[in-house]
């Protein structure tokens, strides 16, 4: 096979850090590459620099042979690379057309954009590479994973042919990873090449031809997916063994924790987002609330833990009324509440490790005393957590926003469990986070269940849902469409109903959950 | 600045029930109001309004004037408010409910103006001619907002910059007797304000709302001292004289619309083409494209090749040049010379009109015309010695903005990144 694209010694250094060192990567033509590695090992970096976001330090790239140098995206365009980024580059209020010409639209005489001319180019490239989509159509009002096929139809647009997808699959269901994957096949039928950034190991032995594993910033090795397994895959990205199988005990339900009634809560724009929900969680189970983002799940966590309004019907904590409760009411009730976006909700930044560790117990004694806080109490109870949580720092007066994504997790862990409690709330607890850092929590929440707590966690991430879950209970446009048992469920059954389709309208899955997570 | 686009996203979403109701219940109130201030305090039930229809008395084309008994146009009036009231608590009217809503205000100023001229004459085509000439700053004013946050550079400097454009124009146009190159001065003062604005938030990246402030206060202050020290001593520094009206031939002789919109100055003309220009430009040519996908998510556009800070810079140096453009208006355009603040806050109305027409040129001049006409008819009322105190009626353009902004405006989108400075990583 002809190598089309070849990076020879890249090394790039950010203040402090060597985020890329030396990094050797060759991509024949017509092959899926994976470039596997935790977030933060620099695959993205990478990636920028081959894109011309970035400037290497070091390092040359070829293309077909011939060195390139690349400064801006267009001079990228140009060599034929192209990016599907993580977050769409996609302009919501702009019709598909629009997005997919700007940068380089044809014009009709007098310096009119010829829309009609794209649409048709458009169809054409949906056709020769089964990517469906309507050209007119809103790109805001388009699902997701439609959303990514005008990603990719602005990279065939331009003709690339060495094309990036830059963690592709984090915001699909299954049924459309799968169906990616198809496109991603098709693609390279035809003479397209793909570089496939992933963390998640059964996708890249799924999809890829080849795999390079990245780890702080060096390439650790290549291989493929006859030769590795997810085993020696996660050994290879987080340097040493990993424990991918949770020992999970049985549980042992007790009382009931949590009674949701009926309730509906609206969003940000007063339209409906949790529609006429009711669910009831007992001591000592895990629920698992899955569905793709954006489906209610944000909006039911917030107004269970106070953050939200609830505009009809009734939630009850222990047989008491916390409807319209205040949070901190909530919270002193027995309520632990990982938030879904730990910068914005869990953490104050700028502040002390320590402080962020007392924030929702700093009123109390005996981190007060009057209008006082103890300073002694404050440090003794930081030095404390820091050391029974592990968090990785200098010192617990560092400010919050020092510490990296997995430790910052670590500190809100440490505050929201090192309290009684009798209802945690996790809504994405995982997000971002290392292979390391995602063991750690996961046997936490099993830990505190098998200590007779409630859990609803709440995870876009199907695999995370279906280990850690007794029950799975799923949304769809804000309604719980089904519950069912962890024993009962499958990843296909699960995807399924996360894509809407109608519980009657399946046969209920006969395989056992054993089964499908070890194929 | 994030908070300025939120604040104006927040408070001017969907319709809902509710909202349905609470419209359908200030119809009624419109109506209940026409009877309580205007139908119970006529005097004398046969009296009737005179609404002149024509502009000057040597028009060509001479409409007779309109001649309206005031208590049954009135209790028409009232009696339509209530119907549109019922029906719109009962059944709603949908997405019709702002067209709705402006017909009723519209009955309930006519009935205002039937019930103050009872027994007089009014000029009707003036109060139109008023309203297009107040216009044409509020306009120019509201594109020049939409050009510089269609581009996502929030500009709420545009009343500097005018204050500035009205300033130069009538000093440089004094100083070379030449109105035109007194328009270009005040155009390229306007643009010298735009570069600041633009060097502050687009390269330093400051707060946009404190950069416009500063700005503003500068213009005011600079303005009032020259003002205060050269042109109210030296009175040959400021008599840079009017431009003349110009008829079009054929159109002027169209009957009521013609004199009206057709027989003005050249500034009034070049509005109209800037605003037919920039209608078209930015939804059908590449710059348009460019220059919206720049305003609403500039890094897709960044990974796509199109330079973002040079793309920013030229819709805020183009936002100057029509707010000074909108500024020479007031001096060279209208007045005839430059006066401390003649620009009266014309320009944040602008941005309201902006915000009213949701970002859109078009949408901006028919809410221009809306606060115009407000402006209008304060003047014209006051001219007409009214029992309101004239104090109250020179409020009306900026009531008649506090009030569309405060909810009455329906489902608006600011661009998506307006006012959030662009960052490279």
């Amino acid at each position: 096979m002809a190598t089309i694209l070849e990076l020879r010694g890249i090394t790039k250094r950010f203040p402090g850090v060597l985020a890329n060192d030396h990094i050797n990567l060759t991509l024949n033509q017509g092959e899926i590459h994976a470039l596997l590695g935790e977030n933060g090992a620099g695959k993205t970096t990478l990636m920028n620099i081959l894109y011309g976001l970035y400037q290497p330090d070091e390092g040359e790239i070829y293309v077909r042979g011939s060195q390139i140098t690349v400064h801006s995206p267009i001079d990228a365009i140009k060599a034929g690379i192209g990016m599907v980024h993580q977050h769409f580059m996609l302009i919501p209020v702009f019709t598909v057309t629009e997005n997919v010409m700007l940068g380089e639209e044809p014009l009709r005489p007098g310096g009119f954009l010829d829309r009609a001319q794209v649409a048709k180019t458009i169809t054409d490239i949906s056709a020769q590479y089964s990517l469906e989509v309507d050209p007119s159509a809103l790109v805001r009002d388009l699902p997701v994973g439609v959303q990514q096929r005008v990603e990719i139809i602005k990279l065939l647009y331009r003709k690339a042919d060495i094309l990036i997808f830059d963690e592709p699959t984090a915001v699909l269901t299954p049924q459309e990873v799968n169906e990616l994957f198809k496109i991603m096949h098709s693609l390279t039928d035809q003479g397209k090449s793909i570089i496939f950034i992933t963390h998640k190991l059964r996708e890249v032995l799924d999809v890829a031809d080849r795999i390079t594993v990245i780890r702080r910033g060096a390439v650790i090795g290549t291989t493929t997916p006859a030769e590795a397994n997810q085993n020696t895959l996660a050994a290879m990205m987080v340097g040493r063994e990993v424990d991918l199988e949770l020992d999970k005990s049985t549980p042992k339900v007790g009382e009931s924790v949590l009674e949701v009634k009926d309730v509906v809560i609206t969003d940000d724009l007063r339209e409906i987002a949790v529609d006429h929900v009711s669910f009831d969680l007992c001591s000592g189970e895990i629920l698992g609330i899955a569905g793709v983002q954006g489906n209610g799940q944000t909006e039911l966590v917030e107004a269970l833990t106070g953050l939200r309004e609830v505009a009809s019907g009734n939630i009850s904590l222990l047989n008491t009324d916390i409807t319209h409760a205040k949070p901190r009411k909530i919270t002193e009730l027995g309520t632990a509440h990982i938030p879904e976006d730990r910068q914005r909700d869990g953490l104050v930044l700028p502040f002390p490790i320590l402080d962020n560790l007392i924030l929702n117990t700093y009123y109390l004694h005996p981190f007060s005393k009057g209008v006082m806080l103890n300073q002694a109490a404050r440090f003794k109870e930081g030095e404390h957590l820091v050391k029974e949580f592990d968090i990785r720092t200098p010192s617990a007066l560092l400010p919050a926003s020092s510490l990296s994504g997995g430790n910052q997790q670590k500190v809100i862990i440490a505050r929201e469990l090192s309290r009684p409690i009798r209802l945690l709330v996790a809504s994405q607890p995982t997000r971002g986070l290392d292979v390391g850092s995602i063991e750690y929590i996961h046997k936490q929440i099993l830990a505190k269940r098998d200590t007779g707590t409630a859990v609803l966690l709440v995870s876009t991430e199907l695999d995370e849902i279906l280990e850690l879950s007794d029950r799975i209970a799923v949304m769809y446009r804000g309604k719980i469409v089904a519950v069912v048992s962890a024993e009962n469920a499958t990843k296909e059954y699960i995807g399924l109903l996360m894509a809407g389709v109608h519980p009657d309208q399946l046969e209920p899955p006969t395989q056992t959950r054993k089964a499908i997570t070890t194929f | 600045m994030a908070t300025t686009a939120t604040i104006y996203h927040r408070g001017m979403l969907a319709a809902s029930p509710r909202r349905q109701r609470i419209m359908g219940a200030a119809f009624l109130l419109f109506g209940v109001a026409i009877w309580l201030f205007f139908i119970r305090t006529v005097q004398n039930p046969n009296e009737v309004a005179r609404y002149a229809m024509t502009l000057n008395y040597e028009a060509e084309t001479k409409i007779p004037d309109w001649i309206v008994p005031v208590l049954p146009a009135m209790y028409i009036c009232m009696g339509i408010s209530f119907i549109l009231g019922i029906y719109q608590i009962a059944r709603g009217f949908k997405r019709w409910t702002n067209l709705a809503l402006g017909l009723v205000v519209a009955l309930f100023i006519f009935a205002f103006l039937t019930r103050e001229t009872a027994g007089a004459s009014i000029s009707l085509a003036g109060i139109f001619y008023l309203t297009l000439s107040s216009a044409v700053t509020l306009t120019m004013a509201a594109l020049s907002g939409i050009m510089s946050e269609r581009a996502g550079v929030v500009n709420i400097a545009i009343e500097g910059m005018m204050l500035m454009g009205a300033m130069t124009a009538a000093f440089i146009g004094s100083v070379t007797h030449s109105l035109w190159i007194g328009l270009i001065a005040g155009i390229a003062s306007g643009m010298l304000m735009a570069f600041i604005h633009g060097v502050l938030s687009i390269k330093y990246k400051t707060d946009q709302i404190i950069s416009g402030t500063v700005i503003n206060i500068f213009a005011t202050g600079l303005t009032s001292y020259i003002s205060t020290k050269f042109l109210q001593t030296y009175q040959y520094l400021n008599e840079p004289g009017v431009f003349e009206p110009i008829a079009i031939p054929g159109l002027v002789k169209i009957p009521f619309f013609g004199p009206i919109f057709f027989n003005n100055n050249i500034c009034v003309y070049i509005m109209f083409v800037v605003l037919i220009v920039l209608q078209i430009a930015l939804y059908n040519t590449r710059w348009g494209l460019r220059v919206r996908s720049v305003g609403e998510h500039p890094k897709a556009a960044d990974t796509l090749g199109i330079n973002v800070i040079r793309t920013r810079y030229m819709a805020v140096l183009l936002s100057g040049a029509m707010a000074g453009f909108a500024g020479s208006y007031f001096s060279i355009g209208s007045v005839g010379r430059f006066d401390n603040l003649m620009t009266g806050g014309r320009g944040f109305i602008g941005l309201a009109a902006m915000i009213f027409g949701n970002w859109n040129p078009l949408g901006g001049f028919g809410a221009g015309m809306l606060f115009g006409f407000a402006d209008a008819l304060g003047s014209k009322l006051t001219i007409l010695g009214s029992d309101i105190p004239t104090q109250f009626l020179l409020m009306a353009p900026y009531i008649a903005t506090m009030i569309v902004l405060a909810g009455v405006v329906g489902r608006t989108m600011a661009p998506a990144a307006d006012g959030v400075p662009y960052e490279k990583e």
